[in-house]
């Protein structure tokens, strides 16, 4: 036999050698390649379509969150001139010459609410200060203008924190939206300190939505656990119709459903009148607009999106685990935990970040029955983006979302290791 | 059937089971399992066997009738409290514990101290050869060692008991082979009873002290596997263990525990009577393929009859070839490499003969 093959790869090696010198390597790439290109055909159309509708748009608003373009765009002349003023008390001519100029020219441009605007997210009252001394220059704009004519139009001019508010404002970047997100801010001094008490809300804000998320995940997943072992493993008659009712919410619009809330939960609702009727309460309880109303309208909003991923894993778990556990003396506790328990935890795993980052990016559920104090960090995102206008606080607090789901999902990949997700 | 010296180890008594309350999957068993002994439950699919060792595991309760573990009935023990060791189809490894982990499952849930238990499941890892793979996970062992794996896992407890349900029908035809003489060699050394089910009669007939053969709830017979072989009771048992030729015809005339048979061609073999039956009964007389002699001359036997050859099949170590005989066309004969007497070829006409010793008259079945 050993020399039968012997022969046959020494005529193999033969032909190769007299065919061509090409090694085997390139002949092998050259071969796959028409099957690597028809790949990359298949993929390119859903590439194309996540970069256009999703990567791009996404990039782009995150770049808002540090992009400051008001100041350089409008005023580049003053702009140059903060970079080089030392921002020690007032500034010189140089700088009040270039900035009344710029300042009358926005003015004609019908820019000065956006400039005026983005100063006063830093110091309160820059709007009217900025507007009112364009106004003023553009009507007689002095020659070679001075801090006196700054002061003239407006006394305000003398404090020095508008100037220096305007060096911070003058660059192409920002890291303001960023600090503010995190209630920081830098003050006169160039020193990154917390905001005053009364402005600090964002980190509250973003601790309240892990919470909040976190308590849901974990009730999801309690109660999911069972009706998902359930599905596994009744009869394909009763599994079927369970699932149906697990899917049931899907076919219902999601405002119909959390409105549908709305009815059952305030203070002379379904609920709270069955409750009293019972004799469980003396008076109607506070669920609408409050913290039970947004966990019972989450719970109910992730359940299928955890028991999916766990059916899924629980069906792939054979009967005879539990039975070979138990033949081999385990009480049928004992096995469940020891046994199934951690099999289930891939599902878990999966169910439970993806009702974590659900949870944490979801608006409408908290906007919809909760009351002020347990709207989440989406809500300031789309305050900010549909009504302040405040893109770059709404990129920011968006980038302290996205930042927080990677971070959590980094978290679970380590522990799991990268086989930990599995949905099927 | 049973024999009454000592106390059986199990005992089935009156045995019932029905999962839908119509049909009967087991109809009424009575069965003893020696201590000590290797019995191996076979049949069929759908025979009632795997259902016997369910309800012995306890994962099954019986309908009706009891059974008894050293004289105790176990109807209402749970499985985890009967100190049987099973051995699943697919081996049901745990997955996420390591092989000695696995192993030591069960000493741990019985709160062996954690170094004793692994002492002893890697001892038990040792008796199977696998000391060195102690570490890994079931996932990275091949079949034949993840049922070695089960098997230590089963033993490592030191039950009095252990089943086996198909153990081996997942791996390769020579891995079975060799893992059926080292379970053998395993009861062999432990002296262990076990009870082992199988759909495969060569397992059987290698492994066992006793076979009992199931079929449709029944045990069809039961016996030790030459006896099986050799003296079905049975026309089930007869084509159900290896091969057999079946010629069907009618009791023409009975001497003590001998009978005449005439078939349907009107030719007349003489047999054993083994159903007892009378004269005028309806019967089916089985001869084992490698008990028909053939020559060129007309052979000295009780029965001898001019053939024509059909086909003739080489297997290497024997042949098989197939007559035109006793108005059958496709009468089975095999006859050893290096012990053919004739010219086999097709068409070609000889001799066959068979004693009237090797010819047992069963029941007709219903075919």
């Amino acid at each position: 036999m050993d020399t039968v093959s012997e022969n046959q790869s020494a005529q193999a090696d033969a032909l190769a050698q007299q065919g061509d010198d090409i090694p085997l390597k390139v002949k092998l790439k050259r071969a796959e390649r028409m099957k690597q290109f028809k790949a990359m055909a298949l993929i390119a159309p859903l590439f194309l379509f996540t970069l256009c509708v999703f990567a791009i748009p996404i990039g782009l608003m995150l770049w808002r969150s540090i992009d400051n373009p008001e100041v350089v765009d409008y005023m580049p002349d003053t702009a140059i001139e903060l970079e080089n003023w030392s921002g020690e008390g007032l500034p010189g001519a140089t700088l009040t010459n270039v900035f009344a100029k710029d300042l009358a020219a926005v003015y004609k441009m019908k820019k000065v609410s956006s400039v005026g605007k983005r100063l006063n997210y830093d110091v309160s009252g820059m709007r009217s200060l900025i507007s009112r001394t364009a106004r003023k220059f553009n009507r007689h704009l002095p020659e070679n203008a001075t801090i006196d004519d700054f002061i003239k139009a407006d006394s305000r001019w003398e404090d020095q924190r508008y100037w220096k508010a305007l060096k911070r404002a003058s660059g192409s970047l920002t890291p303001f939206y960023l600090l503010t997100a995190f209630d920081k801010q830098i003050n006169d001094q160039d020193q990154i300190v917390d905001v005053p008490e009364n402005q600090a809300i964002y980190v509250n804000i973003f601790w309240r939505t892990m919470w909040i998320a976190g308590v849901v995940t974990l009730a999801t997943v309690l109660i999911a656990f069972p009706i998902a072992y359930l599905l596994a493993n009744a009869s394909s008659k009763v599994s079927n119709l369970l699932m149906f009712c697990v899917l049931l919410p899907f076919w219902t619009s999601l405002l119909v459903r959390t409105s549908a809330w709305v009815v059952l939960l305030q203070k002379n609702g379904v609920i709270n009148s069955s409750l009293e009727a019972l004799g469980l309460i003396n008076e109607p309880i506070t669920l609408l607009f409050a913290r039970p109303a947004v966990y019972i309208g989450f719970l109910h909003l992730l359940l299928p999106f955890v028991i999916l991923p766990l059916f899924s894993v629980m069906k792939s778990i054979s009967p005879a685990y539990m039975r070979a556990a138990v033949s081999l003396g385990a009480h049928p506790a004992v096995a469940f935990v020891r046994v199934y328990l951690p099999q289930t935890l891939p599902g878990i795993g999966a169910g439970g970040i993806l009702a974590f980052i659900l949870a944490i990016g979801y608006y409408i559920t908290p906007a919809l029955i909760g009351g002020p104090q347990d709207q989440m960090l989406s809500y300031f995102i789309a305050h900010h983006a549909n009504s302040s206008l405040n893109w770059g606080l709404a990129s920011a607090l968006g980038l302290v979302l996205l930042a927080a789901t990677l971070v959590l999902f980094t978290i679970y990949n380590r522990l799991t290791g990268a086989s930990g997700v599995k949905m099927g | 059937m049973t024999a009454q010296h000592t106390d059986p180890l199990v005992r089935f008594v009156d045995v019932q089971k029905t999962y839908d309350g119509e049909h009967l999957v087991v109809k009424k068993l009575n069965l003893d399992v020696e201590k000590g002994e290797f019995l191996t439950l076979l049949g069929p699919s759908g025979s009632g066997k795997s259902t016997c060792l369910m309800m012995l595991a306890g994962f099954e309760t019986p309908t009706h009738g009891d059974i008894l573990l050293q004289g105790q009935a176990i109807n209402n023990v749970p499985p985890h409290k009967r100190d049987i060791g099973v051995v699943f189809q697919n081996y049901a490894l745990f997955p996420h514990m390591t092989v000695a982990e696995n192993v030591a499952f069960p000493l741990t849930v019985r709160k062996v101290n954690q170094t004793d238990a692994k002492q002893q499941a890697i001892r038990a890892l040792e008796m199977v050869q696998l000391g060195e793979f102690a570490d890994r996970r079931p996932g990275q062992l091949s079949g034949g060692q993840q049922q070695r794996v089960a098997l230590a896992r089963s033993l490592v407890f030191e039950p009095q008991l252990v089943l086996m349900d198909e153990p081996l029908g997942a791996l390769d035809k020579k891995l079975r082979e060799q893992m059926q003489i080292e379970i053998k060699h395993i009861h062999e050394n432990l002296g262990v009873t076990m009870v082992f089910v199988t759909h495969d009669q060569d397992e059987a007939l290698t492994m066992s002290d006793r076979v009992a053969v199931f079929n449709d709830g029944i045990i069809q017979q039961i016996a030790p596997p030459a006896e099986l072989y050799e003296k079905p009771a049975n026309s089930f048992v007869a084509n159900f263990i290896g091969e057999t030729n079946m010629l069907f015809g009618e009791i023409t005339q009975t001497q003590g525990a001998e009978c005449d048979v005439m078939l349907s061609n009107g030719t007349s073999i003489k047999s054993q009577n083994i159903a007892g039956a009378s004269v005028g009964a309806k019967t089916g007389v089985s001869i084992r393929p490698e008990r028909v002699q053939l020559s060129d001359t007309m052979p000295d036997a009780a029965n001898a009859f001019e053939a024509t050859v059909v086909e003739t099949i080489y297997h290497g170590n024997h042949v098989r070839v197939a007559l035109d005989v006793v108005g059958q066309t496709d009468f089975r004969a095999m006859v050893r490499s290096g012990n053919i007497h004739a010219d086999l070829n097709p068409g070609h006409k000889l001799y066959v003969g068979f004693s009237q010793n090797d010819c047992r008259a069963l029941d007709p079945m219903a075919t």
